[in-house]
């Protein structure tokens, strides 16, 4: 079972605010799928190494050569607020 | 002319023959959306105008000029960016994002010529089983409108099987392609990881994500494949396929070793889904196929590894939507921080919200080892597992889902049940297997799957099986939808 606090430091972490409602639920639900995944205790993992990437690659290469990107305002052209061809965002707090 | 007989392969043999233009056939498709839409909802947004001038432009073209799938119509899960389109993943935090470049699976169907008929929905960024966590509107089954279509895939899945276009492609992280393939009745493939590059697929969770087809047709599925898979510079993950595929032709499967999944048949698996699995074993073992039951002990595990691993990687790719770049920003923020956590509350529903909060808390300080470093030694074990059963087996067989197609509402309350729902699927993803379901049968007068798993790169292999019991079952692709064919 997680607790508020924690909830609301994951969501802190996540990036996320909260509603009052929001933080009831997801305490309930995340308590229920940790508690669930916590089932892989059951086996025995003792000397199993960790699986990253199921199909085994290294070192994949490519000529280094340059192919042609985005220009400036497309890369910017999403984007809600620019200044001057930059990301305009808020003051940092 | 029928819609439903339009398969791609039928299509392609209209317009080599001269006895229909691409335009004739995208206008089928196109009213063929305009008549049933509004009862199945697959679609996000339909092209007629971009759709009918790349159907105008092959018509124009010499036919002697043109490539084999020239002027072919397909429909595309709105997860691909497709430059010009807007492209928002089932979600509000990229309405009105439009990429500024292909997908390489876009661009390889571009360059081949395909029609674009349109973008269809999905689970928000691909999180569900049912497609109700799209932020836009929820999809309904064709073979029962009161029914889900199953998901993340499953505005692909249910356009295909209501013949709104030949074919579609999706995308599959825990089953996204097979499971609403499954529920639909038709077929989907999840190729081996890295068989097609996921340059321009908006990320989920990037060591299980892969794109693939949706059809009505095993040569279908195989064509799909063939045109989108290729070793791409811009994912270093992509392999493509070690050989060509070419189309299927086996109708018997003398000598073929199928192991059945002991622990997919367990008590979550309904009983009309177990009788259908049941005769078509019976249907394999008249082809010749020979089956013998397999346990894969570790595969039981297979859905909580997922819940850390697919969390974990989401949390992390999803931290770009942050209301800098693109996508939506929040209206009000005084600062920096306040902008980010505004926007990205304002812009994911509670699915996707549930997920990234699970990976970011599996993933902090004190709980690494304890989850993540847990569910990557289990997905060694899953992945043992099924090599060791391709020591005694050419091919494995399961049913897709352990149930039908559930009714809409069934289990948004109940996160869990909705994540068993891809029990059977899964695994396939941890160890980057590729994997088809093919209908199968019915239960309830609703479509059941049969799921076959191949080791790594056997996507031909699995074609010819598949192709050899898709004519043995024959069944039919032709739900009744309420308010259109009745």
């Amino acid at each position: 079972m997680i607790t508020r606090a924690e909830v609301e430091h994951i969501a802190r972490l996540s990036r996320l605010g909260l509603e009052e409602d929001e933080l009831e639920s997801l305490r309930h639900d995340l308590s229920l799928i940790l508690d669930y995944v916590q089932t892989l205790g059951e086996l025995d993992l003792a000397g199993v190494p960790p699986t990253a990437h199921a199909v085994a690659l290294k070192n994949v290469f490519r000529p280094d050569v340059p192919w042609e990107g985005l220009d400036h305002e497309e890369a910017v052209a999403g984007a809600p607020d620019v200044e001057r061809g930059q990301f305009a965002v808020p003051r940092i707090g | 002319m029928d819609a439903f007989e339009l398969t791609a392969t039928r299509c392609r043999e209209l317009l080599a023959s001269g006895e229909a233009s691409s335009t004739e056939l995208t206008r089928i498709f196109l009213d063929r959306i305009a008549a049933t839409d509004e009862h199945v909802s697959a679609y996000l947004s339909v092209d007629t105008e971009g759709a009918l001038a790349q159907a105008g432009a092959v018509d124009a073209k010499d036919p002697a000029d043109r490539g084999p799938w020239e002027g072919v119509p397909i429909a595309l899960k709105d997860i691909l960016c497709v430059q010009g389109w807007e492209t928002t993943c089932g979600s509000r935090i990229l309405r009105g994002y439009r990429p500024p470049y292909d997908a390489t699976a876009v661009t390889r169907l571009r360059d081949a010529g395909l029609v674009f008929l349109g973008r269809l929905n999905m689970d928000e960024f691909a999180m569900g089983s049912s497609t109700e966590n799209s932020s836009y509107h929820v999809t309904r089954n064709p073979w029962d409108l009161d029914r889900v279509p199953g998901g993340s895939s499953g505005g692909s899945a249910a356009c295909v099987a209501a013949a709104q276009a030949p074919w579609a492609l999706g995308t599959d992280t825990g089953g996204s392609i097979r499971q609403p393939a499954s529920l639909c009745g038709v077929v989907g493939m999840k190729p081996t990881y890295g068989a097609v590059s996921r340059y321009g697929l908006v990320a989920f969770a990037s060591s299980l994500d892969q794109i693939g087809p949706l059809t009505r047709t095993v040569d279908d599925a195989a064509a799909l494949l063939s045109l989108v898979s290729a070793r791409d510079p811009r994912d270093s993950t992509s392999t493509g396929l070690p050989a060509p595929i070419v189309p299927p032709t086996a109708t018997d499967l003398t000598g073929r070793r199928f192991g059945i999944v002991s622990e997919y048949l367990g008590e979550a698996c309904e009983p009309g889904v177990r009788r259908v699995f049941a005769e078509t074993v019976k249907a394999i073992e008249a082809l010749g196929g020979e089956c013998e039951e397999v346990s894969l002990p570790s595969v039981q595990k297979g859905v909580a590894a997922y819940y850390i691993i697919a969390p974990a990687e989401a949390s992390s790719n999803l931290a770009r939507f942050d209301g800098v770049r693109y996508g939506h920003r929040t209206a009000h923020s005084e600062d920096l921080l306040e902008m980010y956590t505004r926007t990205r509350s304002e812009g994911f529903g509670p699915e996707v919200k549930r997920r990234i909060m699970i990976g970011t808390y599996v993933l902090s300080a004190g709980y690494y080892d304890a989850y993540y470093g847990q569910a990557q030694r289990t997905r060694t074990l899953i992945i043992r597992d099924f090599e060791q059963a391709f020591r005694r087996f050419d091919l494995l067989i399961s049913p897709t889902s352990p149930t039908v197609a559930f009714k809409i509402g069934e289990r948004t309350a109940d996160p869990l049940a909705m994540y068993l729902s891809d029990l059977c699927t899964i695994p396939v993803n941890l160890a980057g297997l590729p994997a088809m379901s093919v209908p199968a049968g019915f239960s309830e007068g609703l479509p059941v799957g049969l799921q076959i798993i191949g080791p790594h790169f056997s996507e031909q292999a699995l074609l010819e099986a598949a192709h050899a019991i898709e004519a043995r079952l024959a069944v039919p692709v032709r739900p009744q939808i309420a308010g259109v064919e009745s």
